[in-house]
């Protein structure tokens, strides 16, 4: 927050601030709000999954089917968080360092999977996929799984986390321009040499930024993955989805003890995003004055 | 600012690798993009009009998307209210704890769907912290219409705060001040000065919360009650639909929803370019 | 090394920064690009180094073709108007970068590397700075450390864009000299571009003045000084006063009054007289420029007139100094005699 805002201790009848009653409530209601709908649904994530000891918090994590989830869920994240950083990274390049027509309307197309409902998101596959899809027939007649099995998984996660890390990379790269390719380029550097050694150098915290929120995405994604999965208990099962089959049990435990491990991804993500901003902000360019 | 020239030689570019990063953006996007989305386009024209009419039309269809829209639309105006309230208070505010509870706006976005799911609908079942005060006064919200609305609204929140708290940081004080020293009273300065100045921010909060509460799946269907035409939302029935293999009906009610979502992300960018316009650019 | 430009057009969408440009730069020579934003001067520059594609011409270094090679074959060392100096990495690895990324088998050892950095950081007097990164600098120690960057990889040509403009005043003078010196001492073929003419004719050998991305006029800078080609050159270059005229029957007019000056070839009918200010002394009566003194005041041993001419339809207000042996009177009528000027057809 910069100076010159307004402190409490202004006069009530001052025309730049609100009288203490009218403070007091805003403040009141805003911090009520995000205690009800936020504060109170994280803690109780923690509370539920602690509430019958530690023990039992550890011995739920530890199930054959978390244990499988688990490694599911970073199998999942890594394929696509490492797909979607190439491609983050080439759709980048492209856009920012040279000029052509449509530009922004491919933008808009990086942008849209942020605009499509998981459910539909999932869907799309299956349309492919299925067994009344597109490719369907053919693939069952090659004996090739997609659907119901890992690929598919895959694919609906790289689909829903698509443009994270373009659109952590293309303002950042817009904003430095191209001069200090140039100049490399002119001194005699190749492209690998100039990509390696100017580029990547200068967007390394955007490169983590959209990493960072890309793979948070790719592990808690439900909705997608959830359409696609076909639910295959030790097989197909994420993180998300066992966190639904066990909570339909009622094995309130250890669907919150898998929940608590999402949470604190989560949190964790909230932190390091904070951290990154930090360094993003300083990272400005050069300037001449 | 890339440098790039047509003529007899035809083109160069300063910087290389143009055709290379430009050919695997459009291939890669195509494969994960656009081809799946034109599926669902086509698939939608293997129904005839009738078809598709008489499946939208349907009752449990159009129910679903009446709950879906309806308690979309009221969450977002929730959240349009209570979004700039938070705001204000984070901004314009000092109190104990304004840090945590700004770092706390984004946990609707950072925390997966359905750990949000399970944990709302602990908080407000009949026995649960929120549920068992809000059941002595008799109402009941997990598995209800309302559980929906509880649930939509959380996942909107960061939508509003996001997209309205870099405006009013930005805002000159001087203009208040300005305003001030003509004579106006708090209020004034309030509803002529400065809510002018958010207006296209909240608009663009509210439709982003609108469009991300009717698509929502994972944080509504465990506390949604999931009954036919009182409290099932539309992507529920999408998944219901594809498990009894009507894929017709799932891909009927994607393509309303896209289209939707679509039309939606429009308006945010007319609103954007509107405000771009109206507000002169230092 | 020299360069031959033939013809180059050059097109950005509707704008064209390029409008059929041909030149002959010697080797050696130190050679301003002059003329205000918008000229081409920019695109001319980067042209030649390859940093962009003419849509048609030629451009040969030592009658070579260059355009089959890309700016980084061409040998060229580029400044940059705002350094681009690699943010990530210190002033030693800045300078160094142009060694380091050369192909295996003509690069330099790590020793070789360090001590040809350490040349270049003393001939730019800035070896102190070698650990340093760009943001620590001052925009002259940036400035300098890009010219010893540009010059690691012993370009054929080294080329300026706006070398100065991002500089106060007062470091902008001292880099100016430097700059003349140090081209002395490597004697490198060295063209900038610059908006600011005292730079240019401070600076160069030759000066080519650009506008709307055509060459002007080609030459020294007392050339371009005295001898100004067109009339956006004598605008451009030096402050002149600008009058409507008339020629006709070997005579030019101001209204109807016939002045004593000589047409001096221009063509009959509506022209444009241009005039230093330095170049008008007040005169006895008889065909100078006539106009009505505005305001007086003494600088030791000149008085500045304001005064104010009557030509074409309204009046312009010029600035004069005379000597104080003839004092003027505030009001007084008096005449302008142009000792040395200019007429151009309108």
């Amino acid at each position: 927050m910069t100076d010159g805002q307004i402190s409490l201790r202004a006069a009530a009848t001052d025309a730049r601030t609100e009288p203490g009653l009218v403070r007091w409530i805003i403040t009141g209601l805003a911090v009520l709000f995000l205690t009800v709908f936020v504060v109170l649904p994280l803690v109780l994530v923690f509370a539920e999954a602690f509430s019958r000891g530690v023990g039992a918090y550890f011995s739920a994590l530890i199930e054959p089917e978390g244990l499988a989830a688990i490694r599911l869920t970073l199998l999942v994240a890594a394929i696509s968080v490492a797909l979607n950083l190439v491609f983050g990274l080439v759709a980048a390049w492209a856009i920012t360092k040279f000029d052509f027509p449509g530009k922004s309307f491919l933008i808009t197309l990086i942008d849209l999977p942020f605009s499509v409902s998981p459910v539909i998101s999932g869907l799309l596959f299956v349309l492919l996929f299925g067994m009344q899809g597109f490719f369907g027939p053919w693939l069952q007649n090659h004996g090739i799984q997609i659907l119901f099995a890992v690929p598919g998984i895959v694919l609906a996660t790289v689909f829903v986390t698509f443009p994270f890390v373009a659109r952590a990379l293309i303002p950042l790269m817009q904003e430095q321009g191209t001069l200090e390719e140039e100049a490399a380029i002119s001194l005699g550097a190749s492209g690998l040499q100039t990509f390696f050694r100017i580029t990547l150098p200068n967007i390394k915290w955007g490169v983590l930024y959209g990493v960072l929120l890309c793979n948070a995405r790719a592990m808690g994604e439900f909705g997608a993955v959830s359409v696609v999965s076909g639910h295959i208990r030790g097989e197909t099962n994420t993180m998300p989805l066992l966190v639904e089959i066990l909570y339909n049990e009622y094995q309130f435990v250890a669907a919150f003890a898998i929940a608590s491990l999402l949470a604190m991804l989560a949190l964790v993500t909230l932190v390091v995003k904070t951290i990154l901003e930090r360094h993003l902000d300083e990272g400005q360019p050069v300037s001449d004055d | 600012m890339g440098t790039r020239v047509s003529g007899e030689r035809g083109r160069r570019n300063t910087l290389p690798g143009f055709g290379l990063t430009m050919g695997l953006t459009l291939t890669w996007l195509s494969i994960i993009v656009l081809i799946p989305l034109a599926g669902l386009f086509i698939k939608t024209f293997e129904l005839s009009w009738d078809q598709f009419f008489g499946i939208v039309t349907s009752r449990r269809t159009l129910n679903a998307l009446k709950i879906s829209f309806g308690l979309a639309f009221a969450a977002a105006a929730v959240n349009l209210v209570m979004g700039v309230v938070i705001v204000w208070a984070l901004v314009r505010y000092r109190f104990p704890g304004r840090r945590i509870f700004d770092a706390v706006v984004d946990i609707p976005f950072a925390l997966p769907t359905a750990v949000a799911g399970i944990a709302l609908t602990s908080l407000f079942a009949q026995k649960g912290w929120l549920g068992a005060p809000l059941a002595e006064l008799g109402i009941k919200v997990a598995f209800t219409p309302l559980g929906i609305f509880v649930a939509m609204i959380f996942i909107g929140i960061p939508f509003v705060v996001r997209t309205v708290q870099p405006v009013l940081i930005d805002l000159d004080t001087e203009i208040e001040e300005a305003a001030a020293s003509l004579g106006a009273n708090r209020w004034h300065v309030i509803s002529r000065v400065i809510l002018p100045s958010l207006i296209p921010a909240i608009l663009t909060g509210f439709a982003l919360a609108f469009a991300r509460a009717i698509g929502e799946y994972g944080s509504v269907i465990f506390i949604a009650g999931n009954l036919p035409n009182v409290s099932e939302i539309a992507p529920l029935l999408i998944v219901i639909r594809l498990s009894e293999f009507r894929y017709a009906d799932a891909t009927a009610i994607a393509v309303v929803m896209l289209v939707a979502a679509f039309l939606i992300i429009f308006a945010v960018n007319r609103i954007q370019s509107w405000a771009q316009n109206r507000i002169p650019v230092h | 090394m020299t360069i031959e430009l033939k013809n180059l057009v050059k097109k950005f969408g509707a704008f064209t920064a390029l409008d059929g440009v041909d030149l002959k730069i010697a080797d050696g020579e130190l050679l301003a690009l002059l003329g205000p934003s918008g000229s081409g001067k920019t695109t001319l520059l980067r042209i030649i180094a390859g940093l962009d594609w003419p849509d048609a011409g030629e451009v040969r270094f030592d009658g070579e073709n260059a355009l089959t090679r890309g700016a980084g074959e061409r040998h060229v060392g580029f400044v940059f108007q705002h350094y681009a100096l690699f943010r990530h990495m210190t002033v030693f690895e800045n300078v160094a970068f142009g060694l380091r990324v050369q192909p295996r088998a003509i690069r330099k050892d790590e020793a070789g590397i360090r001590a040809r950095v350490k040349e270049l950081l003393d001939l730019v007097q800035l070896d102190w700075l070698a650990n340093r990164y760009p943001s620590q600098l001052s925009g002259g120690q940036r400035q300098r450390i890009a010219l010893a960057r540009a010059l690691a990889i012993q370009p054929r040509i080294l080329l300026l864009d706006e070398p100065f403009g991002a500089l106060d005043a007062k470091v902008r003078k001292e880099l100016r000299r430097w700059l003349r010196s140090l081209h002395e001492e490597i004697n490198v073929t060295s063209v900038f571009v610059t908006h600011d003419q005292e730079e240019a004719l401070e600076v160069a050998n030759r000066v080519v003045v650009m506008d709307k991305g055509r060459i002007e006029q080609i030459g020294t800078p007392a050339e371009v000084y005295d001898r100004p080609a067109t009339a956006f050159v004598h605008s451009f270059i030096g402050e002149s006063v600008v009058l409507p005229v008339n020629v006709s029957g070997g005579q030019v007019w101001v209204g109807d009054q016939a002045l004593n000056i000589k047409p001096n070839g221009a063509a009959p009918g509506p022209s444009q007289l241009f005039v230093r200010r330095h170049d008008m002394q007040v005169a006895p009566p008889g065909g100078g420029l006539r106009g009505s003194v505005r305001y007086l005041r003494t600088f030791g041993a000149v008085q500045r007139a304001d005064i104010a001419l009557t030509a074409g339809d309204g009046e312009t207000l010029i600035e004069i100094d005379t000597p104080r042996d003839r004092p003027l009177q505030i009001g007084e009528v008096v005449e302008l005699q142009p000792t040395r000027f200019r007429i151009f057809s309108a």
